[in-house]
This record gives C-alpha cells, sequence and structure tokens, in this order.
C-alpha cells in the first residue's frame, strides 16, 4: 500500500508538474523577420509636349496672298496658335492671309509641360497698280455734267437754249453708256405752278418724250433712255414769279426713282 | 323821237337789258336750285324721359339738315308762336277762320309773322332701351288738318347722342324727300391730303367729320374718282413708278387688278354709269389720248384721235353716251366734248385763258369746271356751264385759286379745293355759290369728289 500511494502521489506530482508547465506562458515565438521593404520609385515623368514641326510655307509672301501654317505636335492636349488661328488639333495646316509680316507663336501644352515654336511669314507690299491714265469718276458725277432743257409756257418744243444743251448731253450721254453698259437714264418732264395738275401731267410728259426724240435722233441709244413726267408735283422752287416758273419749265436727268 | 323822251327811254332798254343779262346770268343756276323756296318753320322737339338729355344736338342736326339743302327758306325761329302742336291730336281748329289759337291752329303757322308753308314737329321718348321719334310734315296752307299731314313716321335709334342724330338726319331725308331732295347723310367725300408727309387719298363725311387715311403707298397718289355705286374708288399713282392707274375697293380697302397699257403715262381715271368700265388718258401714243377699258383694264379702246394733250374724260351720268375732257388742240387747255365713239368733237369753252376739271351734273345737263377766263394764267374760278346752250355762270370771285369742282349726289351742291386761306384746302358750297363751308385745315389738300 504505501508504494502504491507513492506511486500516486508522484504520479500526481509529475502530472501536476507536467500542468503546471503546461499552464506556464510560455515565451512568444520570435516575431518573424519583417518582410523586406520595397523602394518607392517615383512613376517616370510625363513625356514634355515635342513640336517636332511648325513652319509657315511659303515664308514669303505678297500683300493679298496666303501662306499655309503646318504643324505636327506630341505629347499635348492643348494647342493653340496666336494672331488669330485659336485653339487646333495635334497636327493639322491651316491657311492665314496675313497683311503685315507677321510671327505666328505655336503654344503645346500637356501634362509634361508647355512648349511653344514660332514661324513667321513675311508680308511685302504688292507692286504698285500702274497708273491710271486718268480718274474715272463714277455714274453720279457723270450725270451731274448734264444739263437740263427748258421750256416755254404751255410748250414742249425744243428752243434755241434746250437744243444746245441737248446737244452737249447727247455726246455726255453716248460716253456715259459706254462706261456703264448697264446704266439706264430717266428724262423727267417738269411743269410750272400755273396750269392745272391734271394737264400737267401731260405737258410734263410731252416734254420728257421731246427730249428723248432729240437725243435719239443724235444717236444716244432709245432703249437706255426712260421718260416720265412729274408734272407740277416735284418743283425745285416755289414762288410765284417767272424766275421760278421758268425753272420747273424743264427736261431733268435722273437715275430714276 | 321827242327829245324829252330819249332819256327815259334810254333808262328803259338799259333797264331791260340789264335785267336780262342778269337773267341769262343765273338761268344756270336757277336751273339747278330754283328761285322760289318754300318756307318751312321747324320749332325745337321736346324728348320724354332720357330722351331729353339729347334733344339739343337732335334740334341742330334737323335744323342743319333741312337748311343746307338749300331747298327750303327756313322760317326764323324767334317768330314761332308760343304753342307748338307735338302731334295731330294737339291741333285745334279755330272757331272763325283767322282766329288765333297760340300755335295750335295750321293757320297760326300760315300767316306771318311766321309766314311758313311746311312745319315739321313731333317729339322723341325712350322706349324699349331706343329712342323713338314720332316725326310729322304738315301743309300749313290747308284749311284742315285731314289734308295736311304729308308725312307720319316713326323713327328708332340708340339712346345717347350718336343715335338722336341718326334720328334727326333720317327725318330731315324724308322730309327732303318730299321736294325730291335726296339727303346728303351718308355720302362721302373722297380727296389727296398731304399731311403725313406723302400724297395719300383719304375720305370724310360731307361735314368734314370722320377723315379717314385710306392709302399708305408713301408715293405720290393723287386725283381720285369714285364709282357710281360708291363702291370703288380709283387714282393715279406712281407707287409702281411711271403714273399709273390704281382701283381700290371701298369696301375692304383692298386693291383690285388693273393692268395698266404700256406708256410713260396712265392718269385721270373716270368710271362708266355702269360702273363696268373706265375712261382714262395714256401716253402710249405719244400724246396724252382718251382710253376706255374693262375695269381692270382689259379690252382697250381708243376713244379721241388727235397729236395734243388731251386728260380728264368725265362721262355723261345720265345718257353714258358723251364725253367732257380737257384738250389741248387748239392750244392752251380748254374744255371739249364728244361722242363715246370719239366723234362729234366740239369745244365747249371759248378758248379764253385756261380750263380744266369739268365734272357733271347728275342731271346730265350741267358741268362744273374750274377756268381762268376774266383773270390771269393760274387764278382758275369755279363756273357752270349748260352743254347744251353754253349758257355760263361764274360762282367763285378769285378767292384764291378755286379748282376741282365735284357735284354731290344731290345736285346742288358742290366740293372744290381753294387756296383762298393761304393753303389748298377743301369746301363745300350751295350750286349758287353761297353756303360756302370749309372741311378741311391739316396740311394740304386737293382734289376732292363726292360720293355714295
Amino acid at each position: 500500500m504505501l508504494l502504491k500511494r507513492k506511486w500516486s502521489i508522484i504520479c500526481i506530482a509529475i502530472a501536476l508538474v507536467v500542468v503546471a508547465s503546461g499552464c506556464k506562458k510560455k515565451a512568444p515565438p520570435p516575431p518573424p523577420p519583417p518582410p523586406p521593404t520595397k523602394a518607392v520609385e517615383a512613376p517616370p515623368p510625363p513625356a514634355a509636349p515635342d513640336i517636332a514641326e511648325f513652319s509657315a510655307e511659303p515664308s514669303s509672301i505678297e500683300r493679298g496672298q496666303s501662306s499655309t501654317l503646318k504643324w505636327t505636335v506630341t505629347n499635348a492636349n492643348q494647342i493653340t496658335i496666336d494672331n488669330g488661328v485659336g485653339s487646333v488639333q495635334a497636327s493639322g495646316s491651316r491657311s492665314v492671309y496675313p497683311n503685315e509680316t507677321t510671327t505666328y507663336t505655336l503654344r503645346a501644352t500637356g501634362p509634361g509641360g508647355t512648349l511653344s515654336k514660332s514661324a513667321t511669314v513675311n508680308v511685302t507690299a504688292p507692286p504698285p497698280p500702274p497708273a491710271p491714265t486718268a480718274a474715272k469718276p463714277n455714274l453720279g458725277e457723270r450725270m451731274n455734267a448734264l444739263q437740263d432743257a427748258y421750256f416755254d409756257y404751255d410748250k414742249s418744243d425744243i428752243r434755241d437754249d434746250a437744243r444746245s444743251a441737248l446737244t452737249k448731253d447727247a455726246d455726255l450721254l453716248k460716253s456715259i453708256f459706254q462706261d456703264f453698259p448697264d446704266a439706264a437714264i430717266t428724262i423727267e418732264g417738269h411743269c410750272d405752278e400755273r396750269g392745272s395738275a391734271e394737264y400737267n401731267l401731260g405737258l410734263g410728259d410731252r416734254r420728257a418724250t421731246s427730249a428723248k426724240d432729240f437725243l435719239v435722233q443724235l444717236g444716244v441709244p432709245a432703249d437706255k433712255l426712260k421718260t416720265i413726267s412729274y408734272g407740277k408735283e416735284r418743283p425745285v422752287c416755289t414762288e410765284s414769279n417767272e424766275e421760278c416758273w421758268q425753272r420747273n419749265r424743264r427736261a431733268h436727268f435722273s437715275t430714276g426713282q | 323821237m321827242n327829245k324829252k323822251l330819249i332819256l327815259p327811254t334810254f333808262a328803259a332798254l338799259l333797264s331791260a337789258i340789264l335785267a336780262a343779262l342778269w337773267a341769262q346770268e343765273n338761268t344756270v343756276i336757277i336751273k339747278l336750285i330754283g328761285s322760289q323756296k318754300p318756307a318751312i318753320a321747324v320749332p325745337d322737339l321736346h324728348g320724354s324721359g332720357a330722351a331729353q338729355n339729347f334733344m339739343s344736338a337732335f334740334n341742330d342736326t334737323l335744323f342743319s339738315d333741312l337748311q343746307s339743302s338749300g331747298l327750303l327758306t327756313m322760317a326764323p325761329k324767334g317768330m314761332y308762336p308760343l304753342q307748338v302742336p307735338q302731334r295731330p291730336e294737339d291741333f285745334r281748329q279755330p272757331p272763325r277762320p283767322g282766329t288765333s289759337m297760340g300755335g295750335l291752329a295750321l293757320s297760326d303757322w300760315a300767316s306771318p309773322p311766321v309766314s311758313a308753308n311746311y312745319l315739321a314737329t313731333g317729339y322723341t321718348a325712350e322706349q324699349n332701351g331706343q329712342i323713338v321719334l314720332y316725326g310729322w310734315l304738315f301743309d300749313v296752307g290747308q284749311p284742315n288738318l285731314a289734308n295736311a299731314q304729308i308725312l307720319g313716321k316713326r323713327y328708332f335709334g340708340s339712346v345717347d347722342e350718336a343715335g338722336a342724330r341718326l334720328v334727326a338726319h333720317q327725318f330731315a331725308a324724308d322730309i327732303l324727300a318730299h321736294w325730291g331732295g335726296t339727303s346728303l347723310f351718308g355720302t362721302k367725300i373722297y380727296f389727296i391730303s398731304n399731311r403725313t408727309g406723302h400724297k395719300e387719298v383719304w375720305s370724310m363725311d360731307p361735314d368734314g367729320s370722320n377723315q379717314k387715311q385710306l392709302t399708305s403707298f408713301k408715293s405720290i397718289s393723287i386725283m381720285p374718282a369714285i364709282s357710281p355705286d360708291g363702291s370703288k374708288l380709283a387714282f393715279t399713282s406712281y407707287a409702281s413708278g411711271n403714273p399709273g392707274i390704281f382701283i381700290l375697293s371701298t369696301e375692304t380697302g383692298r386693291r383690285l387688278p388693273f393692268y395698266n397699257q404700256r406708256a410713260s403715262l396712265n392718269a385721270t381715271p373716270d368710271f362708266m354709269p355702269d360702273g363696268k368700265q373706265i375712261l382714262y388718258a395714256s401716253s402710249a401714243s405719244g400724246y396724252a389720248q382718251i382710253y376706255a377699258a374693262n375695269l381692270d383694264g382689259s379690252n382697250l379702246r381708243r376713244i379721241s384721235s388727235s397729236r395734243a394733250i388731251e386728260v380728264e374724260p368725265k362721262v355723261n351720268p345720265k345718257t353714258g353716251n358723251d364725253i367732257v375732257f380737257v384738250s389741248g388742240r387748239t392750244g392752251p387747255q380748254q374744255i371739249f366734248r364728244m361722242n363715246f365713239d370719239g366723234t362729234g368733237v366740239e369745244r365747249l369753252t371759248n378758248g379764253e385763258g385756261e380750263a380744266s376739271n369739268p365734272s357733271w351734273n347728275p342731271n346730265g345737263e350741267v358741268i362744273a369746271f374750274s377756268w381762268t377766263r376774266g383773270y390771269a394764267t393760274g387764278n382758275f374760278n369755279i363756273f357752270l356751264m349748260d352743254v347744251a346752250s353754253r349758257e355760263y355762270s361764274q360762282l367763285t370771285h378769285s378767292e384764291g385759286r378755286n379748282e376741282n369742282p365735284s357735284w354731290a349726289p344731290d345736285g346742288r351742291h358742290l366740293v372744290f379745293m381753294s387756296t383762298r386761306s393761304g393753303s389748298h384746302q377743301i369746301y363745300t358750297m350751295l350750286a349758287d355759290g353761297t353756303q360756302v363751308h370749309q372741311l378741311t385745315s391739316a396740311g394740304n389738300n386737293w382734289t376732292p369728289v363726292w360720293g355714295k
């Protein structure tokens, strides 16, 4: 018996020791070595814009002519050309018409920065035109030289002073129609205030027709001369005296309306 | 002859000649106006209820329409008896002829101081939201009432001043009809005005009210003519370039198509009595000549044939057959007549001065026109001429220029243009030269025509 009890105590003691040794905190295992840290690389810098080409062709022009800008750009998302051209695509061409020598600057902007390049178009004045033989007045100025024809009261026949005025007018008209082949000229017939307005429409018409017939006889083309009567509707003066009445009894040239 | 008798004989002869000349000078007028005008008494009428408020306007309109007709002498209101019968039952028979009943007897109005031939009377009342006029016309020369009533009628209008004036106009028109007169109420005068800055066609009432602009071409539009039924207006306009004929409907205001023949001048249109054709002047031949055409310009026929300026054709409204027109074929412009086929050309004016603007009286026998006879060139006056006898009468006497006379539909009134005020304005007058009224004052105004 005692032996058994000894062995039991020893077993229990061993068990206790084992248990005790089992309860005892173990020292943590050594931490694993840290992973080897990588070096953080800066991403490669974006490529800078590149203007492979920016040219003006031809680089010299006469005023009034055009030149063509050509460009090729890479690595840019915003490309502008100044002097009125504006935003453009990465590569392209554009005609320009500068009046004076102009330097065009292309500006390319991208994540990699900005780059610009210039091209110059030289503009020379064109050669002067040959000196004109004489200054040619316009149609209105030529018409001002045409003289009115004046008439006696209640008459539409061409009296002597009207004859000489219309003879000069015939020459002027012929040259006007040569220089201005598309022009049509109107002969207006007018009257003084004294007769009735209704009869004066007819009298003014006779005065215009009478003047036209005279001019056509002298070779002025008939199809280029229109006639219109204004009776006493458009007087140049309104005084009731012979001086004003005579001024109104006339055939007058105009370009119509 | 005994010397003592020479002077009295001479004086008698002279008076006889002068009287004959005076009579000749005025036969044209007498033909139109007459020398004897019946006298009418027109007392102020009364109204009951709301109608009374407008009786002043009513009485003015009634008196004025009757007076301006030129058919009647108006017995002066100051002489009227105190009592005014308002309806047939108010009259009393005098116990003995000649006894005054204070105004209730017919003879009270026929005898002096009133001395009228006729009495217009009545009254107004408000009834069912309208003004009602009960109007009578009596011949006060009749011995008893049974034979005296000429007219007895009811007239209706709105209960306002316009309604009161309307019933007065209608009553006056019926009274005038007894003497064959036509009222001018509802007629229109068409004319040219430049008050907007351009010559345009305008219209107005015969008293100058309601002036209305009808065209706005902003060009030169001139010399209107009105069709006999008043529905169409024709005029000359530069709106399309050279002067051409334009036609307008007075009802819609719209242009109606007119083919203007190829010519430098197409002008002075006039309507035929049937309103379906037009006469006008055209320079197609080289000289302004008279042509006829349909209302749309088709079926063109040349009427006159001369190498002279001829304008202003006016066809006789009664016969539709003869035409008066203005021509320079004998020298200065004069009035001529011809048959509708262009034959039978005769000069009506005697060759003196310048004549223009003929206008036919509705009776087809008398023309009104402008003439400078007796005055310097350009000094026109209004004349009348009996076409058959060539007798003429002068109505204006150089109060400025007086031109473009046009007859009213009643054949007794004229509208014309005068510069007597210093600018061109439109006037009316009776065909004896009296009762001159100025109708316009804004801007300058020309060439009136009087239409229905």
